[in-house]
């Protein structure tokens, strides 16, 4: 199932949740924050959500800045 | 023996109910290394550290956030929204980080010139409003100008963040005069943010009455961060003193210091 994650064109395993994708893609739940499809996704509200083809997910955390 | 420190009779700074001991506040940006970062803001002894919100890098597996490095248990991570050219985007921005669950403090930054990186006040303005709706403690970086911190002080702002000078400028404080007058006007507190390049730049900047300053550049493009970050947290409390103190008037012919009387023939 292909989808977009970070801009970049990813293709992920069918039918899994926003907290399965994390798994799969080796980031720890509590380090990112995700936003599927434009919409905030709470860390509680993770394994509820499931990915659908076309989706768009953003998975940011913090960096150095001013 | 008595320092400056222990007779300074100085109540803390408070934003948005939350009260902090440093009048400096240090960016996380720019830094060599990640170790010369962390002993930088050791020295500086600055509580609140401003984060950015940025993509996760998937093709690495090291971890690139800085929380790897700073314990968000012993600084008050302030989260930005640079790089936003709209409100939307600083909106967006900001929702992000507080969804990472420190707090709901936002230094909001909305760009208009990529430049001169000035703020765009319009649309500081107008995700202020939405933000302040939404719960946000809102410190909103701003240019020089008192209407516009008076507006966002009306628009519900925690802390209104004037510029010294351009970001990452190090021209120092450009005009002192601005900023004493918007510190004279507001209720919340002014954080100086952006523009310093060496301590005498923080120093002055303090001695203008502000609230405290906020840096970046000036300390982690310094040849040594590290002592750098030292002598701006030494320059802060000295400005910050002599403010206290209030200094003597400005005078344009001489006056001599010792006695003109008693003088041999």
């Amino acid at each position: 199932m292909d989808v977009v994650i970070n801009g970049e064109n990813r293709t992920i395993t069918a039918g899994v949740t926003l907290l399965e994708l994390l798994k799969e893609l080796e980031l720890d739940p509590r380090a990112v924050v995700v936003e599927h499809n434009r919409r905030i996704v709470r860390r509680a509200g993770l394994s509820d959500v499931t990915v659908s083809e076309g989706d768009a997910i953003e998975l940011v955390h913090f960096v150095g800045g001013g | 023996m008595t320092t400056a420190i222990e007779t300074l009779r100085d109540e803390p700074l408070t934003i948005g109910g939350r009260t902090f001991h440093s009048r400096l506040l240090v960016g996380t940006g720019k830094y060599p290394d990640m170790d010369t970062m962390v002993r930088a803001i050791e020295a500086s002894g600055a509580e609140v550290v401003t984060v950015a919100v940025r993509r996760v890098n998937l093709d690495r597996t090291k971890d690139s956030s800085v929380l790897h490095y700073l314990d968000p248990k012993h600084f008050f991570l302030l989260a930005n929204t640079a790089g936003c050219y709209t409100a939307a985007d600083a909106i967006r921005y900001a929702r992000l980080a507080r969804e990472a669950g420190f707090n709901d403090f936002v230094k909001l930054e909305v760009i208009g010139d990529e430049e001169t990186l000035l703020p765009d006040v319009q649309g500081l303005l107008e995700a202020t409003k939405v933000l302040v709706q939404e719960g946000f403690k809102v410190l909103a970086y701003t240019n020089e100008d008192l209407v516009t911190a008076l507006r966002l002080e009306d628009a519900g702002c925690a802390a209104v963040m004037p510029l010294a000078s351009p970001i990452g400028s190090g021209l120092g404080l450009l005009n002192p005069l601005s900023i004493r007058t918007i510190k004279r006007r507001l209720h919340v507190p002014v954080i100086v943010d952006a523009g310093v390049g060496t301590a005498s730049d923080a120093c002055v900047t303090m001695e203008q009455g502000v609230d405290g300053i906020l840096m970046n550049t000036a300390i982690a493009a310094a040849q040594d961060p590290v002592a750098m970050a030292h002598a701006m947290r030494l320059a802060t409390t000295a400005g910050r003193a002599a403010f206290l103190a209030g200094r003597m008037p400005r005078r344009e012919v001489a006056m001599p210091s010792s006695p003109t009387k008693g003088m041999l023939d």
